[in-house]
This record gives structure tokens, C-alpha cells and sequence, in this order.
């Protein structure tokens, strides 16, 4: 069974993507600030992360630095899924170390779903 | 204090900058008063009254640039506001409209259990939440163009390109309203600029002559009439490309013309036909294209059809100051 760590402050979101995923093969783990997240993402060693940007107590550039700079979880793939898509967000995400960038607003949840499964199975 | 910054926070012209005015009428005072002293220096015996006299125009002039400048100022602060508002708001609701759109995705998908009656409210709602993120993203648009901070992105591009893949987008909805699309003209055209700015401007024309084309109901109460029609036409001229969307569609009202690239301007026709729209398209295009370099114009009739028309310059362009390039 895969690990996901969805990082996320919108519970709605959350609930969404579990039922939407509910019939997959897959363990979800939900934090709704950053810093719970970090701590999540050490703990679990999850297959596959999925990180908002804008969070409460550390946001998620700083999530995201904190994760490649620590051996044990720099290697976890890590989608940015979020509302802010300046050319400068972007380019500071990949920069850090994200994988993919995914603009939410931009995707329906059936597409955003299956790029979860596709960089999952890839993980 | 720095003019220039002070000017660009606003995003305006030199022109209208209020430090930039009260700068010149600073100049203009000193040249006046310069110009009172020679003047009582040769009229006036009296060096006091000389005097007096300069205290008191210097004073009424600087009253009056103060007073002038600072409603400059107030005026462009409060443009500056409301442009960021909007982008705020905008951004704001971006995220429950994510959420909505994200529950109502799930709830049509196969996996949810619903009736008939449950589906069609769905598919209501999931419509309207379309047409909400079009008028977010339109908004966010304006506002993103009106501050300078619109990302172009320029490169080489083959203009067929651009053409093809909007023709492979619009393909549905034409063959859904009876609509031929036909390109003519020069095919290989490379130009230097955005590419997502010409097909954001040559999408937003073809949906346009789509959404207006003539429907059953109008052929019906016509007469016969010809096929639907939208010509895409390419021409090169000269420094830049001219690209031209000719259609056959209902036209618009010779009164409605000049208000076409207005914001948030319905033309009665639109209206009428609940034809559904923020009123921004046209606007955003013009406002795109002017920042790069190119222009827009159009040739209307009402029940015969429209031809808009843009241009770009072919070669590399700069932004007139103040569109930062990413």
C-alpha cells in the first residue's frame, strides 16, 4: 500500500481527495499546517508528498527546503498543489526540489487525481 | 526621494506621475518668480514692494501645486488600491471556489451515487462554478495587466502553431454551432513574442465569432442564409504580422461599437442572446496586445457579420517600461 502525505489547510480539500481516492489502494495521511506536516513527513516516510503553499506556522517553501535538506526525506517526491501561479512561485518550487507544480484552480479533480497515481506508482 | 520608483509604484505615465508635476511646478515657480523680479527690478522703484510682491506669488503658486498634486496623488493611490484589491479578492476566492468545484467534480464522478434530479442541479452548479473561475481569472488578468506584472514570456514561435492547436480547441464547439473555420493567407510566419498572448488572443476572437454566430432560431426567422462562416486570415505586413477573424455571424449594433473594448461593456446583441460573458474579454485582448507591441481593431455590420483584426511586430520588443519581463 502507498503512502501519501497530503500537506493542506483546506479541510474540504482533504475530505475531496480521500473519498475521491477512497477505493484506491492507498494509505493518505492529512496535515493541515506546515510544521505538522514536517514532522509528519519524518515520521511516516511517505511514498509521495503533496504540499500546498500558502499554510499556517511555516509555509510551504519553507516545508519544502526543510524536506531536501534532510537525508531521510530529500528522496520523498513532492507535487506542489496550489492556488499561487506566479512565474516567480514556480520557478522557487522547482528550484527547492518539487517535482511538479499544479495550479489547482487549473485542474479538475479527476486529472489532478491521476497525475497522484501516475507519480505515485512512479515513486 | 525618487521620482522614477515613486511614478512606476503607480503604474502610470511620467505625465500623470504627481511627484513628477510637482517637480516641473517647482520649476515653473522659480522661472516666475525670476521672471516677477526682473519685471519689478524695471517697474517698481520700491525694492520692498518687489519683494512682497514675489513672497506672495511664490506663496499662491506653491498653494496651488501642492493642492493640485496632492489630488493627483489621492487619485492614483486609490487606483493603485483598487487594483490590488481586485487581485487579492481574486486570489482569495480562487481557493473555495477550488473546493466547490474539486466536491462537485467527486459528486459527478462514477463513484458517487446521485438520481437524475441530483445530476442535473450538479451539473447546474458545476456549470456556474465554470463560469465564476472565468470571471476570478479574467479579474486577476486586469488586474495583473493594469499593475505591469502580467508574465510575458517571449520566444520564436511559429505562428501556425498557435493557430492549429486553437482550432484543435475550438474544434467541438464550432462543429456544435454549425460553424466552418477556414485559415488563408501566409503560413509561415515566425514571430518573437508570447506565444500563450497570441493564442489568448486569437481564442478569445474565434469563441467570440462563435457565440455569435447565427443559431437555429435566427436562420428560422431569417430566411435562408449561408453557412456559418469564420475566415482566419494572415497577412504579412511589413514590420509584423496583421491576422484577421472574418465571420458571417450577427454583427454589432453600429450604437454599441465604440464601447466594444470598455470593461465589463455587453453589447445589446449579448444581452439578448444570454449570450453568457464577463464583459472583460475584449478588454483584456486589447490591453495584452498594446503592451506588446501590437493593436486591435475591427469592421462591424449588424445581421452581416464582423472582422477583427490584430497585429504584432515580428522581431524582439520591448515593453514600454513597465511590464516586467520573467
Amino acid at each position: 500500500m502507498k503512502k501519501i502525505l497530503f500537506i493542506e489547510d483546506e479541510a474540504a480539500i482533504h475530505k475531496t481527495f480521500s473519498d475521491a481516492l477512497a477505493k484506491e489502494d492507498y494509505e493518505i495521511t492529512s496535515a493541515l499546517d506546515g510544521a505538522i506536516g514536517l514532522r509528519l513527513a519524518k515520521e511516516k516516510k511517505p511514498d509521495l508528498i503533496l504540499l500546498d503553499l500558502v499554510l499556517p506556522k511555516m509555509n510551504g517553501f519553507e516545508v519544502l527546503k526543510a524536506l531536501k535538506a534532510d537525508e531521510a526525506t530529500k528522496t520523498i517526491p513532492v507535487i506542489v498543489l496550489t492556488n499561487l501561479e506566479q512565474m516567480e512561485d514556480i520557478q522557487k518550487a522547482i528550484d527547492l526540489g518539487a517535482r511538479t507544480y499544479l495550479v489547482k484552480s487549473n485542474y479538475d479533480l479527476a486529472e489532478v487525481v491521476d497525475m497522484v497515481k501516475k507519480a505515485s506508482a512512479e515513486a | 526621494m525618487n521620482v522614477g520608483e515613486e511614478c512606476r509604484k503607480y503604474s502610470i505615465p511620467l505625465s500623470q506621475c504627481p511627484q513628477f508635476l510637482f517637480f516641473v511646478m517647482g520649476i515653473l515657480i522659480i522661472i516666475s518668480v525670476m521672471f516677477s523680479f526682473s519685471l519689478g527690478k524695471r517697474y517698481i522703484d520700491d525694492p520692498q514692494i518687489t519683494l512682497l510682491l514675489i513672497l506672495s506669488l511664490t506663496g499662491v503658486l506653491l498653494a496651488m501645486a501642492f493642492i493640485i498634486t496632492r489630488s493627483f496623488e489621492q487619485l492614483a493611490e486609490a487606483n493603485r488600491l483598487k487594483t490590488e484589491f481586485v487581485s487579492i479578492v481574486s486570489h482569495q476566492l480562487r481557493s473555495p471556489l477550488t473546493n466547490l468545484k474539486w466536491g462537485l467534480d467527486f459528486l459527478l464522478s462514477e463513484g458517487a451515487a446521485r438520481n437524475q434530479q441530483e445530476t442535473g442541479y450538479f451539473h447546474i452548479l458545476n456549470e456556474n462554478i465554470g463560469r465564476m473561475h472565468e470571471l476570478v481569472n479574467d479579474l486577476l488578468t486586469v488586474s495583473r495587466v493594469e499593475q505591469g506584472t502580467f508574465p510575458f514570456q517571449e520566444k520564436e514561435f511559429e505562428l501556425q502553431e498557435v493557430i492549429d492547436q486553437v482550432l484543435v480547441e475550438f474544434q467541438s464547439a464550432s462543429v456544435a454551432s454549425n460553424v466552418e473555420i477556414r485559415v488563408e493567407g501566409k503560413r509561415m510566419l515566425r514571430l518573437y513574442n508570447d506565444p500563450s498572448l497570441v493564442h489568448h488572443v486569437l481564442g478569445n476572437l474565434i469563441d467570440n465569432a462563435i457565440r455569435y454566430a447565427w443559431n437555429d432560431t435566427g436562420v428560422a426567422s431569417q430566411g435562408k442564409r449561408e453557412r456559418n462562416r469564420i475566415v482566419i486570415r494572415l497577412k504579412d505586413e511589413g514590420p509584423g504580422v496583421r491576422v484577421e477573424v472574418e465571420d458571417n455571424g450577427v454583427g454589432i449594433p453600429a450604437e454599441d461599437q465604440k464601447y466594444i473594448f470598455q470593461k465589463f461593456f455587453r453589447s445589446s446583441n449579448a444581452v439578448r442572446r444570454q449570450t453568457e460573458g464577463s464583459g472583460l474579454g475584449l478588454f483584456i485582448v486589447k490591453s495584452l496586445l498594446e503592451k506588446a507591441g501590437g493593436q486591435i481593431g475591427f469592421k462591424s455590420e449588424e445581421n452581416k457579420g464582423s472582422t477583427f483584426w490584430f497585429t504584432l511586430p515580428y522581431g524582439a520588443n520591448t515593453h514600454k517600461g513597465i511590464i516586467k519581463k520573467t
